[in-house]
């Protein structure tokens, strides 16, 4: 009961926090063993990549050596580039799998003729579906949705089924008997009673479009921060592939945060007691 | 006990008070007809009047709550007939939906954990689509208050508040609709003996004013002979009915009556039977199903 209300109790002052230490010696540790192994090490390996220091210099340039940084525009025309895909694939991931998730768990014909076709595919890695999306969408943007679109797609959809599953039988005759109808039961009953788990969905929905979206924008020509990544790799200039990894990792982190937010908010009924209910 | 009276002008104030009787009629349930074949209940038949307080009680897995789903709509019968007021309700061939005419409260409490107290309390004339949003609100009010002034937690949520105070606001929610038949699947299964105790109080007072017909399903003997007129026994599986016994105790019921003679001659004709049956489900080993 309790976990269900620590994530908004821990919005204290973090400073006071050991957590918040502790977090903050995982990064620093994290960076001093990345800086040893590139500038310590013997292994070429390691030698090749750069150094934090280095990248932080670059991200910070107001004259970059490899044209990216904090000041330039291009930097945030990749970022604008890759969060309207993201959130693209996201928006079609929720409009097209919280309804299959809500009919596979409330009409049993629905879910015995989509969910081996779903169990099968669902396995299938972002970057297997790269060369399909190509042959199957005309235009580039199509296809980079489409690749980014499918982890979340089968995330939103499988957390809403799951949702749905485990809404006690008795609220459905609930409002049944008190002349509920079939509308009337997907409003009050099984849309509210999968709003936690659909939450859950959409938290890692979100994710899933972040890192599928690295793969999508392999084939990207122009823009965003997977076609960064990659076109810097191949024009050897490194500081910007970690640019654009940072970069990947602080926008997708941010907005799954907003995500969980908006999630806390709409439920407020969830954050009284929880599981008392008996 | 004191300030109930305002329920019944609260409850009657939809229509005059409904009738509500009920007959079923060699109703026989069998699960998996063509596998396993489960009867779950066997040629069973009981007349209840209106206003009548009918506690059944039997061993888990009696079908005592496949006999609850029928009559509510959530399942389907074998053979036999239900009628209410005189009509065919549920047939074979007329299988029964769920309506507000025969209201459950359920075993576990199902109060819509996302709706506040007043919000799960006006649910069922809202969505009769009857009655203005206005009107369901202030006689869920007046429902609430007459309840022992349950209206200071309308804005509050179910899970804010303890379990006794859930089932009366279940009742509740189930009472505004003037159902003909109020339908109660072990309500108080989960409580204590003092909530209990309290729970038994607040039906009692429920009943007296609402004059409601009552369907109690139980497997707590004490408890249907204090709350009933009648106690139905039903025998382990297949379930019939094994004793029919009218609990002739005056209205209104104490908990001293429970130490009066003719209560204590009620148990001890009932008792026994009740025991056999619990100790034949004991021997078979079966879960609980149904």
């Amino acid at each position: 009961m309790a976990d269900a209300t620590t994530p908004t109790i821990t919005r204290r002052n973090p400073f006071a926090n050991e957590g918040f230490w502790l977090a903050m010696l995982g990064l620093g540790s994290f960076l001093l063993l990345w800086y040893a192994a590139v500038k310590w090490t013997p292994i070429q390996a390691f030698n090749r990549l750069p150094d934090p220091l280095t990248v932080v210099r670059e991200w910070l340039s107001p004259t970059p050596s490899y044209g990216i940084s904090i000041f330039t525009a291009d930097y945030y025309v990749h970022i604008l580039y890759s969060t309207y895909r993201a959130l693209a694939a996201f928006t079609l991931a929720i409009l097209l799998g919280v309804p299959l998730g809500i009919f596979m768990g409330w009409k049993r014909s629905v879910h015995q003729y989509a969910y081996s076709l779903f169990s099968l595919l669902r396995p299938v890695p972002p970057l297997a579906w790269v060369p399909i999306a190509i042959l199957l969408f005309p235009g580039v943007e199509p296809a980079v949705i489409f690749v980014t679109f499918l982890v979340a797609f089968f995330a939103m959809t499988m957390n809403t089924y799951v949702g749905v599953k485990a809404i006690p039988e008795d609220y459905f005759r609930a409002s049944a008997c008190l002349g509920g109808t079939n509308t009337d039961i997907l409003w009050d009953v099984i849309i509210p009673g999968a709003m936690p788990s659909i939450f859950t969905g959409l938290q890692i929905a979100m994710g899933a479009a972040w890192f599928s979206l690295a793969a999508g924008e392999m084939i990207a020509a122009q823009y965003g921060l997977g076609f960064l990544i990659w076109e810097s790799y191949n024009l050897i200039q490194y500081p910007t592939i970690i640019i654009g990894m940072a970069t990947l990792g602080l926008v997708g982190y941010l907005s799954s945060a907003a995500v969980r937010m908006v999630g806390n908010r709409l439920m407020a009924w969830r954050e009284q007691r929880l599981g008392t209910g008996g | 006990m004191r300030d109930m009276l305002d329920l019944n002008s609260a409850a009657a104030a939809g229509k005059p008070a409904a009738a509500g009787k009920v007959s079923i009629r060699n109703v026989s349930k069998i699960y998996d007809p063509e596998g396993a074949r489960v009867v779950a209940l066997d040629n069973f038949s009981v007349d209840f009047a209106p206003g009548d307080f009918l506690a059944i009680v039997g061993p888990s897995g009696c079908g005592k709550s496949t006999l609850l789903n029928i009559l509510a709509g959530f399942d389907t019968l074998t053979s036999g007939e239900v009628y209410l007021d005189d009509k065919l309700l549920a047939s074979v061939d007329r299988p029964l939906a769920p309506g507000p005419d025969r209201v459950v409260v359920f075993q576990q409490g199902a109060l819509f954990p996302w709706k506040t107290v007043l919000d799960n309390v006006t649910y069922g004339l809202m969505k009769q689509g009857r009655t203005p949003r206005a009107e369901a609100e202030a006689r869920g009010i007046e429902m609430l208050k007459a309840s022992g002034g349950l209206d200071r937690i309308a804005k509050s949520f179910p899970s804010q508040l303890s379990s006794g105070m859930q089932r009366r606001v279940e009742i509740i929610r189930a009472l505004i609709n003037d159902p003909k038949v109020l339908l109660l699947d072990e309500p108080f299964r989960a409580m204590d003996t003092v909530n209990k105790v309290t729970m038994h109080r607040h039906l009692l007072d429920i009943f007296r004013i609402s004059q409601k017909t009552i369907m109690f399903i139980t497997h707590d003997l004490e408890e249907a002979l204090f709350l009933a007129d009648r106690v139905i026994v039903m025998t382990t599986r297949p379930g019939t009915v094994k004793l029919d016994i009218k609990v002739d105790l005056p209205r209104p019921r104490t908990r001293e009556m429970m130490a009066s003679d003719a209560y204590i001659a009620l148990k001890e004709r009932t008792v026994m039977a009740v025991r056999e049956e619990a100790q034949k489900a004991f021997e078979r080993g079966e879960k609980e199903m149904a």
